[in-house]
C-alpha cells in the first residue's frame, strides 16, 4: 500500500473538524486491464477506525466505491486543543496505514 | 493435565453461552466481532437488499437527514458527499447509491462524542439516487438525494 495518510484537526468552538486524506487506489474489481481484457482485482480500503486520546471515535465500513485517495471529514463534540487524533486504516488485502495529528 | 481439562471446559463453557446469546438474537455476531467487514451487505445487489443486510430495513422517510452532493457530478469516479444527520442520538450514518453495482458504499458508525455527520467522496457508475440511512435510538431513518453523472466512475 502506498504510504500515507494526511490528517487535519481543526477546533471550532467545542467541536473539532478532522478531515484525512488516504493514499489508495481503491480499486473496484470492476475495471478491466486494457491490455490484458483480465479483471484488475479489486483492492480497497474496508476498515477505518478513529481514536480521540484512544478512545474509538469513528468506526467505519467501506466498500470498493469510496473514491480513489478516500478523503474522510468527521466532527467530534468535546474535543479540546491538544487531543491527539489517531486514524487507522486496512485494506482487503491485509495493508495497514495510520496517521496522526492534535487538534488545534 | 486435570489443569488442562479444566481450562478446556471453562473456555468451551464460554463460547457455548456466546452461542446460545446470538441464537437467542441477544447478540449480533457483528457486536461480537466488531471488525468484521459486513460482506453481506457489501455483495448485495440492491439498495434494499442492502440494508435489510445492515438491520436498516423499513427506515422511515427523514427530513432531518441532510445529503451534500452536487445535482450534477461531471465525474462519476469521485462525487463529494456530505451528510448530516439531525436526529438526535445519531449513531451511524450508512451511505448507498442505488445504481452501483453494489450499492453499499460505506458504513460509519461513532461513539464518544462523534457527531451525525460525515464527509467523503464515492464512486457512482450513473445518474442514480443517493440514500443515506440512519440509525438513532435503535431506530432507522433513510433519505434520498439525485445526482446526475455525465462520466461513470466504475466500470472500465
Amino acid at each position: 500500500m502506498a504510504e500515507g495518510m494526511k490528517i487535519r484537526a481543526t477546533l471550532q468552538g467545542d467541536v473539532a473538524d478532522v478531515k484525512a486524506l488516504m493514499n489508495h487506489i481503491m480499486e473496484t474489481g470492476l475495471r478491466k486491464d486494457a491490455k490484458t481484457g483480465q479483471l484488475i482485482p479489486a483492492h480497497f480500503i474496508n476498515h477505518v477506525v478513529a481514536t480521540l486520546n484512544g478512545k474509538t471515535v469513528l468506526e467505519a465500513q467501506w466498500g470498493a466505491a469510496v473514491a480513489k485517495n478516500p478523503f474522510l471529514g468527521f466532527k467530534i463534540k468535546g474535543a479540546k486543543a491538544g487531543d491527539k487524533i489517531v486514524i487507522n486504516a486496512a485494506d482487503n488485502h491485509g495493508g495497514k496505514m495510520s496517521g496522526e495529528a492534535v487538534i488545534a | 493435565m486435570n489443569q488442562l481439562r479444566r481450562t478446556f471446559l471453562k473456555s468451551t463453557g464460554a463460547a457455548g453461552t456466546v452461542a446460545v446469546a446470538i441464537a437467542a438474537g441477544l447478540l449480533r455476531p457483528g457486536q461480537v466481532l466488531a471488525a468484521e467487514w459486513n460482506k453481506v451487505a457489501f455483495d448485495a445487489t440492491t439498495t434494499a437488499d442492502a440494508m435489510k443486510g445492515l438491520n436498516v430495513a423499513g427506515a422511515a422517510e427523514s427530513k432531518d437527514i441532510l445529503i451534500k452532493a452536487p445535482d450534477i457530478a461531471e465525474n462519476g469516479a469521485v462525487v463529494p458527499v456530505e451528510v448530516t444527520s439531525k436526529i438526535p442520538g445519531t449513531t451511524s450514518i450508512m451511505i448507498f447509491v442505488d445504481k452501483n453495482q453494489n450499492p453499499l458504499i460505506a458504513d460509519f458508525e461513532f461513539s464518544n462524542g462523534a457527531e451525525g455527520y460525515v464527509s467523503t467522496r464515492i464512486k457512482m457508475a450513473n445518474t442514480s439516487h443517493v440514500r443515506v440511512a440512519v440509525k438513532a435510538g435503535g431506530k432507522a431513518y433513510t433519505a434520498t438525494k439525485e445526482v446526475k453523472v455525465t462520466i461513470g466512475g466504475c466500470g472500465g
